[in-house]
């Protein structure tokens, strides 16, 4: 792959650690705080932090409609916990004025797992397409959106069961050019979801050059 | 930390504690007396609430002990937000914590500003399942804290003054001995562990990795967009505000600009528009007139 640059919107939240994580993977990150920031960009990452605030920082910053626009234009996007929330089609339990981007069909429930007393890490096991990264990796779940439905055109790649209740339930989706996880891959040491979102993007990039699809 | 039966799930580890604190940076915690301000804050972007029954210029004013606050009005706050809600323990009162926790608050701040109940000690933070925040005034006191398992540490400045002087001074002392620290050889680090009072692993760990090994945020003080942007190009991860902005002309558009310039602190130009016309800032107390320093509580 030539040089690679990845946006990280770099509103508010751990903007660091998906910066390095980038960076550790040989590819060059990009804080994104205003809509300049989008240019060249060949995916965007949308990090941990409070979904309402980003919301907000998002329409303030006059954001928010440039980055709708390069997302409904195809452009790779992977958003871990209030990243997930602001890519849902559906945000259950948030305030009646959250603005997301509406383009992961599923339905989250914010703060699903309960408070920071119910936070918790475990192992889930990834599972995506052939020749693409799997295998259990660590999960750490902050105050995390519940993935309470998926849409049939979603890839559930992954799925944890619920401390307390035992229910199994989707904790990594991609729908197309969009991947999300309730957890926080940043925040370990294993890559394998930022390695997935990278090849994701070099199919979007080959995609753009032979628009007929037949690369795959 | 428990274990579920049917998982393999952990809660309460050191990871899930500090991933929380982590989740706040680039946003503001701010302090609020009743709903309703809680729900200006969230309106406002707030990334958290800390939820009191005075404001500390109001402790300052009326004096007396100040306690944790009463669970009824932590509930109803709680009840009010989406965002993380914080409370206040006095330093060393590790009864008033265990509460905190029953109540399912999501950060304690073990706080100078309450009353100390312990001159001696502080809580030992590790049994709980709850992260603690605690201040520091230097490396040393912030090392102890972490030490004794705060997942998070906040400059102290001086709270319900309004004056940023005292935020300055810290944070740069923090973070101007984690500068020099990385520059002792092996043998200086044990005479820095000695001169700071802290643990030698951990000044092993800020030697060679230049930060510390939790998210440092700002407190005490910060009563302008302006001061916002001051401690973070200083190197804060986040802002705590307290009477600042309720003691305010105009709170709602004050905690708005604040919001603001915590997320681009570094673009003076988006500062300057957020400030412009916010009406009168909280007078404040030079530090001449303090009859009382929270920032000398705490060992």
């Amino acid at each position: 792959m030539s040089v690679v640059t990845i946006g990280v919107l770099a509103l508010q939240g751990d903007v660091r650690e998906h910066l390095a994580a980038l960076g550790q993977l040989g590819v060059t990150g990009r804080p994104v705080l205003t809509e300049r920031d989008l240019d060249g960009l060949e995916g965007l990452v949308l990090p941990g932090g409070e979904s309402t605030t980003l919301s907000l920082l998002l329409a303030s910053s006059g954001l928010f409609d440039p980055v709708a626009a390069v997302i409904g234009a195809g452009l790779p996007v992977f958003g871990t916990c209030a990243g997930l929330v602001l890519l849902a089609r559906e945000v259950r339990g948030g305030r009646p004025d959250q603005r997301g981007f509406g383009v992961l069909d599923c339905a989250v429930r914010r703060n699903g797992y309960g408070r920071q007393t119910e936070s918790f890490e475990t192992t889930v096991e990834l599972s995506a397409g052939p020749n693409e990264p799997s295998g259990s990796m660590p999960a750490i779940f902050i105050r995390a959106p519940l993935i309470e439905e998926v849409g049939t055109d979603v890839e559930v790649l992954a799925r944890a069961s619920t401390p307390g209740t035992g229910e199994l339930r989707p904790v990594v989706c991609r729908q197309g050019s969009v991947l999300a996880s309730a957890f926080h891959p940043e925040l370990t040491a294993d890559r394998r979801l930022h390695q997935l979102f990278l090849a994701m993007v070099e199919r979007a990039a080959v995609d753009r050059r032979e628009p007929s699809g037949v690369a795959g | 930390m428990t274990e579920h039966s049917d998982s393999s799930a952990q809660t309460g580890t050191f990871a899930v504690k500090r991933g929380l604190a982590d989740m706040l940076r680039g946003g503001v915690i701010m302090d609020v007396v009743t709903a309703d301000q809680a729900k200006v804050a969230e309106d406002a972007g707030a990334v958290s609430v800390m939820a009191l029954e005075r404001v500390p210029a109001d402790i300052r004013r009326d004096g007396g002990v100040a306690r944790m606050s009463d669970p009824a009005l932590i509930e109803a706050i709680q009840e009010a937000v989406t965002i993380p809600v914080m409370a206040k323990a006095r330093i060393g009162h590790f009864a008033e914590a265990q509460i905190l926790e029953a109540l399912q608050v999501d950060y304690i701040d073990e706080s100078e500003v309450l009353t100390p109940a312990d001159e001696a000690h502080h809580i030992d933070k590790w049994p709980f399942t709850i992260p603690f925040v605690c201040g520091a005034t230097n490396l040393g006191e912030a090392l102890r804290r972490i030490s004794e398992g705060a997942a998070m540490i906040r400059s102290k400045g001086e709270a319900g003054t309004g004056n940023v002087v005292e935020a300055v001074r810290h944070l740069r002392s923090i973070l101007g001995d984690i500068r020099r620290l990385t520059q002792a050889d092996s043998a200086e680090q044990y005479g820095w562990a000695k001169q700071l009072g802290a643990p030698i692993g951990l000044v092993q760990e800020i030697a060679r990795t230049g930060r510390l090994p939790v998210p440092l945020f700002c407190a005490g003080g910060l009563a302008t967009p302006a001061d916002v942007s001051l401690v973070m190009q200083l190197g804060a991860e986040a802002v705590f505000v307290g009477s600042a902005i309720f003691k305010s002309d105009d709170p709602a558009r004050r905690a708005r600009a604040i919001v603001e310039a915590a997320a681009h602190f570094a673009d003076a130009e988006h500062v300057a528009k957020v400030s412009r016309g916010l009406g009168e800032a909280m007078r404040g107390e030079g530090p001449g007139t303090l009859t009382e320093h929270f920032a000398d509580r705490g060992w």
